[in-house]
């Protein structure tokens, strides 16, 4: 699209009208049209096809009943009733809307800031550094399903690490971390972040590494501190990687499943209820409620699309007022 | 999701909780089956594919020809979820005594049990093998009466007199067609761990209240009177069921299930009242813990008891190597004197033809022979915890679980199939399942009141549409 425009940019000043078809015909030879149609084509195509497509049929189903048997003649027509049951009856589609809210809110707030810290800390070449580094790195290396074993291991009432070194592996006293309604997201959580904030640092320090140390030299002859350095004057030169940050943080907390998944073994567990695992709970298995779990899907869809809207809306004004 | 495609996980028994749990760590398994190292890799959606061992692995058969009768041949597909090394042997002991007697040629798609069973839907309208593993029970009847299971009258003329009529009854649709031949059945009852039933000398109790008084005194022994896990989503609905048939009976179970009474029926406050009068007694952290481990707190004698089918506990010791000999079990006992102790949860599973089968009549020769007390028996050799269905079953391999299993079985007036099998699969395993985890949570009238409600309301909306 941009190389179109960038291309008729000039024709447009151009005076008359005869100039500029020969212009334009100098501009995309046959040869061009065809590459061009070929290279954008392909992309739209699939991306019309896997990602618009099912997305549209997907909020079409949403107002429909269907259990995957028989043909498209069986999916009825349900109006708003997907929704209505999710919003007044269904017991777990409330607190799963509250745990997609809180999952975001504590990358948000405490994971990504805390991998930030560590690229921070690391920047400062203190030593061992590389070794920080690494250990700090591992957990994104590994896969999430891995990841959700290793904790798993962990946090097990009757063989865990934790219970064992807090001493509560006994049958009265042992703590459920990951069957206790008021416990389990955050344990969860922590298994989250603890990934979440080894991948901001990797990124992080990349940036950290590109700024111009002369930039540090000049505020420590002002005379400002490592904090101030920091947020006044690295922090701002910073402005891309944040942007990228907050969109990986944003992205990987809407995203939230996998480690659920695995924790629960593909049942919702009370407490661990998460959009996400509704949606698959109710379009995967033998007895399907297709135009239910859509509802859901579409629920996920507009939830996740009001902070990428706000995200977008931001950044696009402050381009504009630069 | 199912309850019955369970079959223990192979891993070893050593290592406790950590090698074990390695094993375990793959997605939605039911029974924590897929191996070890399939789980690491977080491939959790792996399909096995085997092919059976008498002929060439990994081909698909080729039609022998030589049958005149037979539309495709004398060759037929067979897709199995008996996935789990123990069930896989059985299995294909099963399919070569088949394929010496009928002289069909068999080949076996073995899927990972729980793949199998999530899968079911597309397998069944896409291109699904001549015959397939299954359950009896509201699944089978769905699957029915969606037109995609053939229907097997003929093969039951021949093979009917074999079977008890309440075997009979759950082989059919609600068309009252026979669909599936079963292969098995196993029973939920109580578990004890002898050694410690005979150390402290505790006695089965006979009825409710010496079920409580003995909880009440293996607690003061420092001991669980019940190893109790519902992570899995579906062993509490056990638990459920056996005290609603204690309580309420058969027919109230089969008209719960398919919400033919309500869910705020006045009722189920009496079940739900005794269940908790018993959580007490009940391992708590039951929600965060799997079957298995439960299992293990029985088998280390940490736990003097356990609700479950002996397709679970049973198959866990012989995959633990432990020894079956200091496991027994007994009834639950009796709750309400109408009812005795005539009704228990005795899920069977057996074979379907599917609709699009390319070679019927080959098919139903196979079914034939498999619905025969022989063939349950050549199947039953390499199964530990099972038992046939067929009346002229003789299984010389069973052992002291599986005798008595026959002998109870053979005494109850009906058997049910269990929650998740005899009602609408989603709602028992998603919903009910859901609700019971809350209430197991915060086993309080209140709660149980709630959860009433909220399931009445649910259940409304799926068993209208």
């Amino acid at each position: 699209m941009t190389h179109s425009d960038v291309r008729a940019a000039p024709a447009a000043k151009s005076p008359g009208p005869p100039r500029r078809r020969r212009r334009r015909l100098r501009a995309f030879s046959r040869r061009d049209k065809v590459l061009m149609a070929v290279m954008l084509g392909i992309p739209l195509l699939a991306d019309v096809c896997f990602i618009w497509l099912p997305a549209v049929a997907t909020v079409g189903l949403s107002f429909t009943t269907w259990d995957n048997l028989g043909g498209f003649s069986s999916i009825k027509n349900n109006g708003l009733g997907n929704y209505k049951f999710a919003a007044q009856v269904d017991p777990q589609f409330w607190p799963a809307i509250w745990h997609n809210v809180l999952w975001l809110l504590v990358f948000v707030c405490i994971a990504t800031p805390l991998g930030m810290l560590f690229a921070v800390l690391i920047d400062r070449n203190i030593r061992g550094s590389r070794i920080y580094q690494s250990v700090l790195f591992l957990p994104v290396m590994l896969s999430l399903a891995l990841i959700g074993i290793i904790w798993e291991l962990i946090y097990s009432q009757n063989f865990g690490l934790l219970n064992t070194i807090l001493g509560r592996t006994g049958n009265t006293n042992a703590i459920d971390w990951l069957g206790n309604p008021h416990l389990n997201l955050w344990a969860v959580l922590v298994e989250a972040s603890w990934r979440q904030a080894g991948y901001v640092m990797v990124l992080y320090l990349a940036g950290l590494k590109a700024v111009d140390p002369t930039l540090r030299e000049a505020a420590a002859l002002d005379g400002a501190g490592a904090w101030t350095t920091f947020w006044r004057v690295i922090f701002p030169v910073m402005r891309p990687i944040n942007v990228v940050i907050l969109v990986i943080t944003v992205i990987e907390s809407l995203r939230a499943y996998d480690l659920v998944y695995i924790t629960s073994k593909g049942a919702v567990l009370p407490g661990l209820e998460l959009l996400s695992m509704l949606v698959t709970e109710w379009i995967m298995g033998q007895t399907q409620r297709i135009g239910y779990g859509s509802a859901l899907a579409t629920v996920l869809l507009l939830v996740s699309l009001v902070p990428i809207c706000i995200f977008l809306w931001t950044n696009f004004r402050k381009e504009r007022t630069r | 999701m199912v309850e019955s495609a369970d079959t223990p996980s192979n891993t070893g028994p050593g290592a406790q909780g950590i090698a074990r749990r390695l094993g375990l760590g793959a997605p939605v398994t039911r029974r924590g089956a897929l191996a070890g190292a399939a789980a690491i890799a977080g491939a959790g959606f792996l399909s096995a594919c085997g092919t059976k061992g008498s002929g060439g692995g990994g081909k698909s058969a080729a039609p022998t020809g030589a049958d005149k009768k037979s539309g495709g041949g004398n060759s037929v597909t067979f897709g199995s979820n008996y996935s789990d090394p123990a069930p896989k042997e059985a299995f294909a002991s099963l399919i070569s005594a088949a394929e010496a007697k009928t002289g069909v040629k068999v080949t076996i798609n073995t899927v990972d049990h729980n793949t199998f069973q999530n899968n079911i839907n597309s397998y069944l309208q896409g291109t699904p093998n001549d015959l397939f593993t299954w359950f009896a029970g509201y699944r089978l009847q769905t699957f029915a009466s969606k037109g995609l299971i053939d229907q097997i009258d003929d093969v039951w003329d021949t093979i009917g007199s074999g079977f008890p009529d309440p075997i009979k009854a759950l082989s059919k649709g609600a068309d009252g067609h026979y669909y599936l031949v079963p292969i098995y059945n196993y029973p939920w009852v109580v578990f004890q761990n002898m050694t410690v039933f005979d150390k402290h000398g505790y006695e089965v109790p006979k009825d409710w209240d010496s079920l409580i008084t003995l909880c009440k005194k293996i607690k003061g022994d420092g001991l669980i009177p019940f190893a109790f896990a519902q992570k899995d989503g579906w062993p509490a609905l056990g638990t459920f069921d056996i005290l609603n048939l204690r309580i309420n009976g058969f027919e109230f179970h089969m008209q719960l299930c398919q919400h033919k009474v309500p869910w705020t029926d006045s009722r189920l406050t009496a079940v739900f009242d005794h269940w908790r009068e018993l959580l007490p007694y009940c391992q708590t952290g039951a929600t965060g813990r799997i079957w298995q481990d439960a299992a293990k707190t029985l088998e280390s004698g940490q736990a003097a008891m356990m609700f479950q089918g002996t397709n679970q506990v049973a198959a866990q010791y012989v995959a633990d190597k432990a020894d079956l000999k200091a496991l027994d079990f007994f009834v639950y006992p009796e709750i309400n004197p109408t009812w005795a102790q005539d009704f228990m949860d005795a899920p069977a599973d057996g074979f379907c033809i599917s609709a699009k089968a390319k070679n019927v009549t080959a098919a139903k020769k196979l079914l034939e022979y498999i619905g025969t007390g022989d063939a349950e028996a050549a199947y039953l050799k390499y199964d530990q915890w099972d038992v046939a269905v067929a009346s002229d079953a003789k299984v010389p391999s069973y052992n002291a679980i599986q005798k008595k299993s026959v002998d109870v079985i053979s005494k109850c007036k009906s058997v049910a199939q269990f929650l998740d099998r005899d009602s609408d699969g989603g709602f028992a395993d998603n919903t009910v399942a859901a609700a019971f985890d809350s209430f197991i949570n915060n086993p309080t009238a209140g709660e149980a009141k709630s959860i009433m409600k909220s399931l009445e309301a649910q259940a409304k909306t799926v068993f209208t549409s």
